[in-house]
């Protein structure tokens, strides 16, 4: 395996054909966390999650452990849960409010906004060498604070946040703008899921970057029909919002996915959540607000995506921001949080909440089926005859329009591009070439003013 | 959970241990119909208005506990908050056969113990509800070689239903802060 270091040649996207390798083996799964979790964007958390000064929540980058603290001036900060004297992790707590981070070894303590203030016996002991400045809590080199979604880079030299989600930013904004079309506005429900999956994190990136082909394999879960209008009778995991709409399989420079739908030139509400009339009422309003508000462009309406590396969303139903974060070559361990707007009556949170909880995650109906599917195809990777077979990635090769009718590489049917474009940014990282070379892209090159 | 401290404790006389006894064959009947798989007619150990319910737990500050290690019912997303509508279709999933993270079905092995009384109502003597503590230890192996271990405390409520015992509340309080198993697709 890898023996040239030829990632490219795994992810042979000319031909469709992926290395099996790549989800099973040693070597790769740690330059990964080197030259992929490093450099690229992840997701950490979210702004309502430490609402005031001193809060903080554990997350995670990569496979290491990481801190999301607000300072005594707002500040939010991103930090490596590691002391700098002798590594133990000065948060042992999923969430809190704190003064200081004061390490349980031997005592340092770490303000939230990282400097070192406390040394125990520092006069007695310290006091010829400690430059106490230099010693504050590993701060990454960039965070972004997107509409609520806090994100951040070890890269310094990382495109900042915008300019490396491009034209996906359009559509994750989907998920984080309040319904009505107005910007931001969404709040995390307390209570994230964090599960531990024994697939390869590539393997629901990929999936949640636009494999609708794997549709039937929640059939159980339609034919039960578990959406926000079953009580009312309907089938199907969800609401029929998207039956009038072109669906849309869109890849953007720097390996992102998306899967959204373009409804018609009318624009129709379809009514939805009709389990409770307080509710349907509400996004039928918000679907006429919105209309007014953004005109044509609300016509775009969100299904899923992929922000590469590991971070994906569900844009409506449900809707939630989730992180595939590596834990070895065969296991991830997956954090999810849930959006509402802020501003919508109990009964739409009561609703969507309880929805969510039905639908997602390893006690949600669907995400059960798809976990199942995940791990058994990340096991076949490991047998020394299976793994001489690539995955087909075929489907619909060359069936793609550059910035038609949207933005970005567009597929109005069913496809893996999405699939093919996140695997060849993905070689770029692992070959370490420069930003230019991992954010360059057909949707790029062929208009030039790809993001 | 409810506390099961000395004041509230109930006296341990002849009615305890009747009524214990009767209540503990309520939950060893209800293991077996799930441990064969009998999941419909578990369904109509249920009351129409039951609460399931299983939060996430969190790794809190000491002396946070009885605030924040739990997720809240009613505000927060926990494993299960469900009913028994939710209930009757993950019973309905499973009878598709096409419900791939139990198809084919795992085995599983519910063992109930520890189980105390609190909070009859209105009276020991003639009890219509019921609180009670119990351990869960189920052991869940699905296709070859995958195996899970749950541990952790449920706290019940039956009531009294023209006659019949029924389950109108359970809180599942598992063991785990992230979750170890990639699905919780059994019943608890
Ligand atoms: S390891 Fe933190 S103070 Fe020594
Ligand atoms: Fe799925």
């Amino acid at each position: 395996m890898a023996e040239k270091d030829n990632y490219s040649g795994m992810v042979d996207g000319i031909n469709g054909l992926i290395d099996r390798q790549i989800f099973a083996n040693e070597k790769i799964y740690s330059i990964e966390l080197e030259r992929v979790f490093t450099r690229s964007w992840l997701l950490i958390g979210h702004e309502t999650q430490i609402p005031n000064n001193g809060d903080f929540i554990s997350s995670r980058m990569g496979a290491e452990s990481v801190i999301l603290c607000r300072d005594p001036n707002r500040k939010i900060h991103v930090f490596l849960n590691t002391c700098t004297h002798r590594g133990m992790k000065v948060c042992l707590y999923d969430e809190g409010n704190t003064a200081t981070f004061t390490c349980p070894f031997h005592a340092w303590s770490f303000a939230t906004d990282g400097k070192l203030v406390g040394v125990p016996h520092e006069k007695d002991l310290y006091s010829k060498s400690l430059d106490k400045e230099k010693w504050s809590l590993i701060e990454v080199a960039q965070m972004y604070n997107y509409k609520g979604s806090i994100w951040a880079t070890w890269d310094k030299s990382a495109p900042n946040f915008i300019e490396y989600l491009g034209g996906a930013k359009d559509h994750l904004d989907l998920a984080l703008d309040s319904l009505d079309g107005s910007e931001g506005g969404t709040e995390v429900f307390g209570g994230v899921h964090k599960w531990i999956s024994p697939c390869n994190w590539k393997v629901p990136a990929e999936n949640f970057c636009g494999d609708s082909y794997h549709n039937v394999s929640h059939i159980s879960v339609d034919m039960v029909g578990i959406g926000p209008s079953a009580g009312s009778g309907e089938k199907g995991r969800r609401d029929n919002e998207l039956v009038d709409a072109q669906h849309l399989w869109i890849s953007f420079p720097g390996g992102h996915g998306i899967h959204s739908a373009m409804k018609p030139a009318n624009n129709e509400y379809i009514e939805a959540y009709k389990d409770n009339p307080i509710v349907e009422e509400y996004y039928r309003h918000c679907y006429k607000e919105r209309e007014l508000k953004l005109g044509e462009r609300a016509r775009i309406v969100p299904f899923v995506g992929t922000i590469f590396p590991n971070t994906s969303f569900h844009g409506r139903q449900p809707r939630a921001l989730c992180s595939w974060h590596p834990n070895g070559p065969q296991s991830s361990q997956i954090s999810r949080f849930f959006l509402v707007d802020k501003a919508a009556p109990k009964e739409v949170k009561d609703l969507v909440r309880r929805y969510y909880m039905r639908y997602a995650g390893p006690a949600g109906m669907t995400e059960q089926d798809d976990m199942e599917n995940w791990n058994q195809a990340t096991a076949s990777c490991n047998g020394a005859i299976a793994r001489r077979f690539p995955f087909n990635y075929q489907q619909s090769m060359g069936d793609y329009k550059i910035n038609d009718p949207v933005p970005g590489m567009v597929s109005t049917q069913m496809t893996e591009e999405n699939a093919r474009q996140f695997y060849k940014c993905w070689a770029s990282y692992m070959e370490s070439q420069d930003w230019g070379k991992i954010m360059s892209h057909p949707a790029q090159t062929a208009t030039g003013n790809g993001i | 959970m409810n506390d099961l401290g000395e004041k509230n404790k109930l006296r341990r006389d002849d009615y305890y241990y009747r009524l214990k006894q009767e209540i503990e064959e309520f939950l060893y009947d209800e293991a077996e119909l799930l441990d064969q798989r009998n999941f419909s007619e578990w369904l109509d150990i249920l009351s129409d208005d039951l609460i399931y319910f299983m939060p996430i737990r969190r790794n809190v500050k000491f002396g946070t506990h009885n605030e924040k290690e739990n997720t809240r019912e009613g505000y927060d997303i926990s494993w299960f908050e469900e009913d028994k509508w939710t209930l009757s279709k993950r019973i309905d999933q499973i009878h598709t056969g096409k419900h791939w993270a139990e198809e084919p079905l795992s085995r599983v092995s519910r063992m109930i113990t520890n189980i105390q009384l609190q909070n009859v109502k209105p009276t020991m003597q003639e009890p219509c509800e019921v609180g009670i503590k119990s351990r869960f230890l189920i052991y869940q192996n699905r296709s070859e070689n995958e195996c899970n271990t749950f541990y952790g405390k449920r706290s019940d409520i039956l009531r009294l239903e023209t006659g019949v015992w029924k389950l109108i509340r359970r809180e599942i309080i598992l063991d785990q802060n992230i979750l170890m198993a990639k699905n919780l697709s059994i019943f608890f």
